[in-house]
């Protein structure tokens, strides 16, 4: 019960984390196409890529039922580890300072900056231009939630849990956007990378230990422990990586 | 196509940033995976070069990271 309750929430709680990490850089992206082009372009390319997820999502989404359990949790769970350990070794090296911050207010500028360059060159078909940025970054962030979504819930019943955590994500940022009108940049996202990153990481270690067999102890309560050791392994990676080495110094 | 072209980029950069980090994990579970063939008596000994390669594989992926930028700086 307790193991069961433990593994809802920590779902929904990683699904609603990661999303907002996502939906802060379409909305970046939105925002700017919307401040070139207005919010036209802007609101069409988004609904179309919004619509084009939808699709894919009932189109692909009965297919996980005819996939053997143990196939789907190993093919998951190594997705997982790939996606999850890719996002925390990137948040380590921010945080360390050997790669610079993601900054929303540097890539809004940069897209601000991209779109009027395009209007001067192709004015006629600036809008189609515009309304396409605005759909492939729907398309992409969102394809990057529905695979979160799709990846913890898969096999286990837990598909309501996941996309409650992620639609509540995606609904409080276009909420805060469409009031703000400005990008998300003091949400900070790579302590919510670091911390997706570390339970993304822990729950692909568990899925794919479940594939090959592995009968972990204290069932989905070890998911707990795989957190607590890659988050122990993440503040330590971090400082290693901080600390100047010998070469540098000399 | 172009288009076509640049979110299957995008896509494939999900899950594949720093290639060898992608390489790595992807031979820890092989070896779990082999692990777990060969002894099937054992399965905690599968789930434990799982854990433990992982765990390895992240920290020496971001000793090598800082290495590689203290060479280029």
């Amino acid at each position: 019960m307790i193991g069961s309750l433990t593994h809802t929430g920590s779902i929904m709680t990683a699904a609603f984390l990661a999303s907002l990490v996502e939906a802060v850089e379409a909305l970046t992206i939105i925002l700017a196409v919307a401040t070139v082009r207005g919010w036209r372009p802007a609101g069409l390319g988004a609904l179309a890529g919004l619509v084009l997820l939808v699709v894919i999502v009932v189109a692909l989404g009965p297919l996980l039922d005819r996939v053997p359990l143990h196939l789907l949790q190993l093919v998951i769970g190594i997705l997982l580890l790939l996606f999850g350990m890719r996002w925390l070794r990137k948040a380590i090296l921010r945080s360390a300072g050997v790669i610079p911050l993601h900054d929303e207010a540097k890539t809004f500028a940069t897209e601000t900056a991209e779109l009027r360059d395009q209007a001067r060159r192709h004015e006629a078909r600036l809008d189609w231009l515009a309304a396409l940025t605005s759909f492939k970054a729907v398309l992409l962030e969102g394809l990057e939630v529905v695979f979160i979504v799709i990846a913890l819930s898969a096999g286990r019943g837990l598909l309501g849990p996941a996309s409650v955590g992620a639609l509540a994500a995606c609904l409080l940022v276009a909420g805060i956007g469409l009031v703000v009108h400005r990008p998300l940049a003091r949400v900070p996202e790579n302590t919510l990378k670091f911390a997706v990153g570390v339970m993304l990481s822990a729950f692909g270690v568990f899925w794919t230990g479940e594939g090959l067999g592995v009968a972990w102890p204290g069932a989905d309560l070890a998911i707990i422990v795989f957190v607590v050791l890659f988050l122990a392994i993440g503040r330590t990676a971090v400082v290693v990586a901080r600390r100047p080495s010998p070469e540098a110094l000399s | 196509m172009n288009m076509l072209g640049s979110v299957f980029r995008e896509v494939l950069g999900l899950f594949v940033d720093d290639g060898a980090l992608a390489l790595e994990i992807v031979a820890v579970v092989v070896l779990a995976g082999m692990c777990a063939k060969l002894i099937p008596d054992v399965p905690l000994a599968a789930g434990a070069i799982l854990l433990c390669g992982c765990l390895g594989v992240l920290l020496a992926n971001v000793a090598q990271a800082r290495m590689d930028n203290d060479h280029t700086i």
